[in-house]
């Protein structure tokens, strides 16, 4: 089968790779039929995800047709109550969760206990291991991905959910990651009356958290990026406030925007390769990092701890790997201010946004810009990287 | 409140800290008998500081025993509070005043000194591995795992199962009464075998064994079962003594073929929690045969390999 494959830092070839076959009893087989390329995916592009070995397989947000079962793959779950069958379309979590687990009965999937093979390596860089995941290094299960024509998925009996006919692939790709994620960002903040919410990043996951935090009821939605369209888009369909950092002062414009307090609560959905227009800070963060003195460029988070209001909440959903250098934990401890985290718990949040799909309260279309077959992967990744032609997310069809 | 801690690291804190005292006694006797005879009232016998000085020695190698040995060395200490009452109560007889007086708290300290040392022998003896065990490797690991202490021990005690998910066990063979036939990898591919028994169970808490003489690697294990807080599942804690052919060297030269013991203990309980709570071990593309130790250190790119069939998870 063809797969997209990492051969080293910003290159990606299309291969032929040996077909997936069941290894365990509650695993499927999916044919995949769209899967995205995820600004996380970048940080892998990049080169910047520990354990990510050239020859491995991208992808995570994949979904596609149900080809083969293992033994104790078709018995219902909550996901499925009728159980899995050859032929079933389905959306797969990234987050691998075997549903038996403490966590797991917590609806923490992201944490799972028993998804991670390679929990000891997670463990030496992170105390503890998260659970594993599709096509995200080795530290975290060494899972080929979904950026490929077939995949395997272990715990399929959890994970997958059906979807209905009647819902396009465009319509319902994006459960298995960036709309769980970017819901999950605003749920974090526990969104009270007269609430202004800040939101770092205009990609996807920025984009769906402003849809969020305006349907959870804030006052005002502020979306801070630098790229025009992205910032035009999420105006556009989410009625965030717009703020371009380039040439000006974030800390400076979100405390005239609130006159004052900072906003209440504030949303990272931008990550360890964060820009600034302060170039000596950014050159501070990129030398470090290059120099592996440091694994993140973390100003998008910098700047949202100290933006947000006395007692106020951030939320992280960006993704970071490793250590950071310069973080304001003075002002996080001397302000009373609540830090929530994460990797999107998607198994919790994939029923209820599919029923929102359905009532069309949310179309998550919105953010597609480019359709591309799976042989012009590499393509797809150079553009969105650079967010060049607009690009604001690939849909990779296999 | 109950200790989440290894039972065992307590009783070894414990005999350690009785070979400090060794030493502490040990010291002056041997420097200053004198002194020592004038203290315990038997400064008028022209033979106290000599045998002060022997009995200082003794201590000494109590210490030594104590504080590197194995933790059954304790034993030794009880023998010679034994030998030391015996002496005092002699030295009983025809003492009278301020002596009679001083021989009698020294006689209550040694008394006092004793009961330390016979509780933590029973210690060493209860929660150990019975009849002593065997070194210089000691590994411990534990893991929490989401079922009852009832379901957690009576797939460990199935001794068969083991194997499932030991990465280095190829087969675990019960054979009727508490003895049992061990085949498992040994470093370099070497295959190592060995039988061993039972040398202690207490059904949902504790199940200890180890190998019987003529083993290929001299062992013995004790796996500590306990209730999580707060319905928490079970709390499972493993202590192994191995004795790898060349000692620490030996030790050396296995991890350089990437075998590390400490982590592959850790492992080992990893699938362990992995078979109770989700009924497999968890394969991906990388480790498709689950526990394979070469596998676990080498991996290569994570690309479904040609080699994997679907008979992979059978088990």
């Amino acid at each position: 089968m063809k797969a997209v494959v990492w051969e080293g830092p910003t290159k990606v070839a299309v291969k032929d790779v040996p077909d997936p076959a069941l290894l365990n009893h509650r695993d499927a087989i999916i044919k995949v039929t769209s899967t995205a390329i995820c600004g996380s995916d970048l940080h892998l592009y990049d080169g910047y995800i520990p354990t990510f070995m050239p020859g491995d397989i991208f992808g995570h947000e994949f979904m596609g047709e149900v080809v083969e079962l293992g033994r104790d793959a078709g018995s219902g779950s909550s996901a499925n109550p009728d159980g899995l069958r050859v032929g079933d379309r389905v959306v797969v979590p990234f987050p691998i969760a075997c549903g038996a687990c403490s966590p797991c009965q917590r609806g923490l999937t992201s944490l799972c206990e028993n998804s991670n093979p390679n929990a000891g390596e997670a463990e030496k860089v992170m105390g503890h291991s998260p659970s594993g995941i599709f096509g995200y290094s080795h530290m975290l299960g060494g899972y080929p991905g979904g950026q490929a024509e077939y995949v395997r998925v272990p715990f399929a009996d959890v994970g997958p959910l059906k979807v209905p006919e009647e819902l396009s692939d465009d319509q319902v790709l994006f459960l298995t990651d960036v709309l769980p994620t970017g819901w999950m960002a605003a749920d974090m903040c526990d969104i009270q009356r007269g609430d202004v919410v800040a939101v770092w990043g205009a990609g996807p996951v920025g984009q769906f958290a402003c849809l969020a935090a305006t349907q959870m009821g804030a006052a005002k939605v502020i979306v801070i990026d630098r790229v025009p369209e992205r910032l035009e888009l999420a105006a556009k369909h989410t009625g965030a406030h717009p703020l371009n950092y380039e040439g000006t002062s974030v800390l400076k414009e979100l405390r005239e925007l609130t006159a004052g307090r900072g906003p209440d609560r504030v949303i990272d959905a931008v990550g360890m390769e964060a820009h600034t227009d302060v170039t000596a800070i950014h050159a501070y963060d990129k030398a470090k990092q290059v120099a592996k003195l440091s694994t993140e460029r973390p100003q998008a988070l910098r700047e949202a701890i100290l933006s947000v209001a006395n007692g106020g909440t951030v939320s992280i959903v960006g993704v970071y790997g490793g250590l950071v250098d310069k973080f304001p934990i003075g002002s996080l401890m001397n302000r009373s201010i609540t830090v929530r985290t994460g990797q999107a718990h998607v198994h919790r949040y994939m029923r209820p946004l599919l029923d929102k799909i359905r009532k069309r309260e949310i179309d998550p279309t919105f953010i597609i810009s480019h359709h591309l077959p799976l042989a012009e992967a590499a393509k797809g990744y150079d553009m969105f990287k650079h967010k060049e032609h607009s690009c604001t997310k690939v849909v990779l069809k296999p | 409140m109950k200790s989440t801690q290894n039972p065992e690291r307590g009783t070894g804190r414990l005999v350690r800290g009785l070979g400090v005292a060794s030493l502490g006694l040990g010291v002056p006797m041997l420097l200053r008998p004198d002194s020592v005879a004038r203290f315990a009232g038997v400064d008028d016998s022209a033979s106290a500081p000599a045998l002060i000085r022997v009995v200082g020695a003794r201590e000494l190698i109590h210490a030594a025993l104590c504080l590197v040995g194995p933790q059954r060395s304790v034993w030794t200490r009880v023998l010679g509070d034994a030998m030391d009452l015996a002496v005092l109560a002699a030295a009983m007889d025809g003492r009278s005043g301020e002596r009679r007086t001083r021989v009698n708290v020294a006689t209550a300290a040694v008394a006092g000194i004793a009961l330390a040392d016979v509780y933590a022998s029973v210690r060493t003896a209860r929660s150990q591995h019975g009849r002593g065990k065997p070194g210089p490797l000691t590994l411990e690991a534990s893991t929490t795992v989401n079922r009852s202490p009832e379901d957690v021990y009576a797939f460990w005690r199935d001794l068969g199962n083991l194997p499932s998910f030991m990465q280095h066990l190829e087969e675990v063979t019960p054979k009727g009464d508490d003895t049992s036939h061990w085949v498992a990898r040994g470093p370099l591919g070497k295959k190592v075998s060995w039988d061993a028994e039972i040398t202690g169970e207490d059904p949902g808490r504790r199940l200890a064994w180890r190998s019987l003489k003529g083993a290929d690697v001299d062992n013995a294990g004790t796996v500590h079962f306990a209730p999580a807080p707060g319905d928490r599942g079970t709390e499972v804690r493993v202590v192994l003594h191995y004795d790898v052919p060349g000692g620490l060297a030996g030790r050396a030269v296995a991890r350089l073929f990437g075998e590390e013991p400490e982590q592959q203990v850790r492992d080992d309980l990893r699938r362990f929690k992995q078979v109770m709570e989700t009924g497999d071990i968890v394969r991906s593309e990388i480790l498709p045969r689950g526990t394979e130790a070469k596998r676990q250190f080498l991996q290569g790119p994570a690309q479904a390999s040609a080699q994997t069939s679907n008979d992979g998870s059978s088990r």
